[in-house]
């Protein structure tokens, strides 16, 4: 195989490691703890033996520092990070995480501090619930926020729990959520366990929401609409007013799903387009690592009309200016977590945007918004747009010009990591069948964007020349592609000893 | 803004490259009244050196220099050093979550790890990628219950941390689940003469160590439910205490949920927090969350791949059962790495600490004029003190001497004047419970 056309990696050692349990040497001790300065008495005499555990918690690793340390090192190098290079997941604002807002968040005053402090010793945590509460407000033009959500989904369901009880309050729930072909996966699973049917809306020719079908199915059945703006296809919903003002009309909300709220910070407030309640990804446009999965936070923002409903307690201005907790919160949807969220990611969010302010956040958008739309210029000649015309943050191609050679998205995906990259978004949108959905982000340099350009020119360029390369890749991982048919059909979720030759089995015997 | 790498000109000439001479032009399908005219009114950006002062000014109103005895869902406990500069490694902390195997072998192997120690520790067969926090793990228990048991009535003991039951609330609140409270106030544990389960129950839903730091008679309980073809939840709000107490499994739970922050995670105000959640094989395709499987590769390779994704919202649109998307990667992580650096020594030396610690100090205060202990029950490291005036009065004393000494239960339990919660972790030295013992003395 020719790999002369990949410029931004060449192959590399990767160290091989076993499984932390496969490693365990019993009398390894990786810990240190004060020895105990209290009389000791034996455990049976403090409880009944019957509560104690008896079974030694054997299988449970025993390793030395160095041994965790090496363990964790190596595996960490099997991963790709947003430090490692463009990754460029749809949808997902694959963004800088800077380290300064790290730092903030291990600052020990924050960091030790319990969440059940009385609110004058909390006085400074407070203050960034407030200050961030007020920015978030200033960013979405709505009126009031809350930071509990501990992540898009969970914003989500805050949301529509929120006028599913206003509307119940008014006298009837209603029965339905509309949302968009388009819509990320979460939006009907939120509006599903708030008691909701969901309903899909078509997209029109443009990728926009239908309005004719959205006219025909809004009613006064219909308790909100749930809409990603701009959509996962990297567009603007050009109607967006007309749109609020058919849900409106029949008494309807309108939910703004804001995960690609990268695309509108600084340019234009969705409370002003008539949004009435949204959520925004602090792990997305705030810049919070993904960690591998989490941790997220998912604050949603709200109109006057829905502010009674948010989750308790509220962070408020007391009298001498000591902020303080208000429990007293009779319209409130409760609780969706229990403390005050997940305040470290809070933290982090805050510094980002007074790290930028207002002629960052706005350069930030801008750089988003040039970066897709210059990758999607230099591809357009490559790959099927099957919604062309500028974007947003965010562009989505196809794989239809290179399935005559049998290739894949997926394929297409696969190769990109030898070429040194991420893959995209392929999951969804779902009306786009063979989706390479692509989201640069404004922390791209113009190099990055250019290699990546190149590489799926290059990968194009394969297809056509000998598919067969395409369908194995990736070639420079640790491990190839996985069965994961196997996997899901015989599950193995956890390790264990197998008989015969588990070393800490036979040498403790 | 030192986060973007593109100069000013070299923007300028990509978007030229492209066809356009403004930047506002690629913003032309917003609808022009839409558009921003104004600043958003945040201020001018902050400099590096001024935003760590700024926070660092804030984070020193806070009271972290206290003495703390506060327990009640959030422990603290010693974090082993290695485990920032390991979390730290951008390969970990940058990286999303592991949809392409190829690349997120790490994740994928921590995960895998992860589960398995879950399930020594609960002593379950299963465990998933990790939940938000304990809190919405009890949630989402609650909602697969229902689904295996296709009942929805539930029983829970108000000894169930009280911020739990509501985010419980919060949850099957439009899903028509009839919730019985089952009150413990005066006794401590369960009274499961109290208890009316039936056949339309779904689960009985207890914590242990219970919100009172009681432990639970889970074996028992474990019977009661299984009478009934209900299942048994347990909820340990208290991580630490799986290394001195018979597990939740050994006794007969069909769900396990926990709250992980105990192993290595900063209190940071209540979070970010890891959720464990833990059950058996026969419920495999009803767990929520993630799952990480083991497989091969072409080549033969060992590999793990997040696997039983047909459960997944994105999959059956419109047939969703939960709508978490995600774990909390990095900070299963960081009880990956807690649970591997202490091992298994450490894990049950440390939780020996705290059952030692919290019981000196709890004999110690008994032992003051008009102190005792609420409950005889056994405890972990939490314990109810009866105080002789109102616990919220004595707890606001303690204060002026910088000690945080517990949690007046009237906040959630308004009959419980005189219980102050009092937490004693192994970082607790002795004379540090001698200083709170004689502060409540006076």
């Amino acid at each position: 195989m020719d790999n002369s056309r990949i410029k931004k990696v060449s192959t590399h050692i990767v160290q091989n490691e076993g499984l932390l349990f496969e490693e365990s040497r019993p009398g390894r001790v990786g810990y240190s703890i004060s020895p105990l300065d209290v009389p000791e008495r034996k455990d049976e005499d403090l409880i009944d033996a019957k509560f104690l555990r008896d079974d030694d918690l054997e299988g449970m690793p025993e390793l030395s520092e160095v041994d965790v340390i090496r363990h964790f090192t190596r595996i960490s190098t099997w991963n790709y990070g947003v430090d490692t290079g463009m990754y460029p997941l749809g949808s997902c604002t694959m963004k800088y995480n800077p380290r300064l807002n790290e730092k903030l968040a291990r600052i020990e005053g924050f960091a030790g501090l319990h969440p059940l402090t009385p609110a004058p010793h909390a006085q400074g945590a407070l203050r960034v619930i407030y200050r961030l509460e007020e920015c978030l407000a200033k960013i979405t033009g709505l009126a009031a926020v809350t930071l509990q959500p501990a992540a898009g989904a969970q914003g989500e369901f805050t949301g529509i729990r929120m006028i599913r009880a206003c509307l119940s309050e008014r006298g009837n729930p209603r029965k339905r959520v509309l949302i968009p072909d388009s819509a990320h996966g979460t939006n009907p699973a939120s509006a599903i366990i708030c008691g909701y049917d969901v309903e899909t809306v078509p997209s029109n020719s443009e990728g926009g929401t239908d309005l004719e079908a959205l006219r025909a199915m809004m009613s006064e059945d219909v308790a909100a609409l749930m809409l990603t703006n701009p959509n996962t296809l990297g567009k603007f919903e050009k109607n967006i007013e007309e749109v609020c003002r058919i849900v409106h009309d029949k008494g309807g909300f309108v939910y703004m799903d804001g995960a690609n709220m990268n695309a509108l910070v600084g340019v234009t407030r969705p409370g002003d387009f008539g949004i009435d309640v949204m959520h925004m990804n602090l792990h997305k446009t705030f810049s919070t690592p993904h960690g591998g999965g989490g941790p997220g936070a998912g604050p949603v923002a709200v109109t006057p009309t829905l502010e009674p409903y948010l989750p308790f307690p509220r962070v408020f201005k007391a009298e001498r200016g000591d902020l303080d907790l208000d429990f007293d919160r009779p319209k409130s949807v409760g609780r969706v977590r229990a403390y005050m969220g997940n305040f470290g990611v809070l933290v982090r969010a805050l510094g980002y945007i007074l790290t930028h302010g207002d002629p960052g956040l706005k350069e930030a958008t801008q750089t988003a918004v040039l970066n897709a739309n210059y990758i999607m210029e230099n591809l357009k000649d490559v790959y099927d747009i099957p919604y062309p015309g500028p974007v947003m943050h965010e562009v989505v191609f196809s794989d239809k010009r290179q399935m005559k050679y049998g290739v894949k998205n997926a394929d297409i995906a696969k190769r990109l990591i030898d070429y040194g990259f991420y893959p995209p978004t392929m999951s969804f949108p779902l009306i786009v069948p063979g989706a390479l959905m692509v989201e640069p982000t404004e922390t791209e340099s113009r190099e990055e964007l250019d290699l990546f350009i190149d590489a799926m020119k290059s990968i194009s360029e394969e297809a056509s020349e000998d598919a067969e390369i395409l369908k194995h890749a990736p070639y420079s991982t640790k491990v190839g592609r996985l069965d994961e048919v196997t996997a899901a059909r015989k599950p193995v979720l956890r390790w264990r000893p197998k008989s015969g030759d588990d070393k800490q089995r036979a040498e403790t015997a | 803004m030192r986060y973007i790498p593109n100069s000013p000109d070299e923007r300028r000439s990509m978007l030229e490259s492209i066809g356009y001479e403004r930047i506002e032009q690629l913003f032309e399908q917003i609808p022009e009244n839409v558009r921003s005219t104004e600043p958003l009114g945040i201020g001018p950006p902050v400099s590096e050196p001024d935003l760590l002062a700024y926070f660092r000014e804030l984070a020193s109103t806070n009271a972290t220099d206290f003495q703390s005895f506060l327990g009640a869902g959030a422990y603290s406990h010693h974090i082993p050093v290695v485990i920032d500069p390991l979390i730290s490694r951008s390969e970990f902390f940058t990286a999303y979550t592991p949809y392409q195997p190829e690349l997120s072998q790490g994740t994928l192997q921590y995960i895998f790890e992860f589960q398995t120690m879950i399930c020594q520790l609960t002593g379950m067969e299963v465990a998933n990628a990790s939940m938000y926090d304990g809190s919405t793990a009890l949630s989402e228990a609650v909602l697969m219950a229902s689904r295996v048991t296709r009942r929805n009535k539930f029983i829970i003991a108000d000894s169930v941390h009280p911020q739990y039951r509501e985010v419980v609330d919060a949850y099957t609140h439009n899903l028509g689940f009839e919730i019985d409270l089952v009150r413990c106030g005066q006794t401590g544990p369960l009274d499961l003469n109290s208890v009316r389960a039936g056949k339309d129950t779904a689960a009985i839903i207890v914590q242990s160590p219970n919100f009172f730091g009681c432990v639970e008679d889970l074996k028992a309980i474990a019977d009661a439910a299984h009478e009934q073809g209900a299942l048994l939840i347990v909820a340990v709000a208290e991580a630490m205490s799986f290394g001195a107490l018979r597990s939740p499994g050994a006794c007969g739970a069909d769900i396990v949920v926990a709250e992980g922050q105990s192993f290595g995670i900063p209190l940071s105000y209540g979070g970010p927090y890891v959720g464990l959640f833990a059950t058996l094989e026969k419920y495999i395709r009803q767990i929520p969350g993630r799952l990480v499987g083991e497989t091969r590769d072409s080549n033969g390779r060992r590999g793990y791949v997040l696997t039983l994704s047909t459960r997944e919202q994105h999959i059956r649109r419109e047939k969703a059962t939960s709508n978490i998307c995600t774990n909390q990667g990095l900070f299963a992580l960081m009880a990956t790495i807690y649970l591997a650096t202490m091992g298994r020594r450490g894990v049950q030396e440390v939780a020996r600490q705290n059952l030692q610690k919290a019981h000196y100090a709890a004999e110690e205060i008994a032992k003051l004029d008009g102190f005792g202990l609420k409950f005889a029950a056994p405890f972990f490291n939490e314990f109810v003190v009866r105080t002789p005036e109102r616990a919220s009065e004595v707890a606001r004393r303690l204060l002026d001497k910088k000690i945080l000494g517990g949690i007046a239960l009237e906040t959630y339990y308004p009959e419980l004047k005189d219980s102050l919660l009092v937490c004693v972790t192994e970082v607790a030295k002795r004379e540090a419970i001698d200083r709170l013992v004689s502060a409540l003395a006076g």
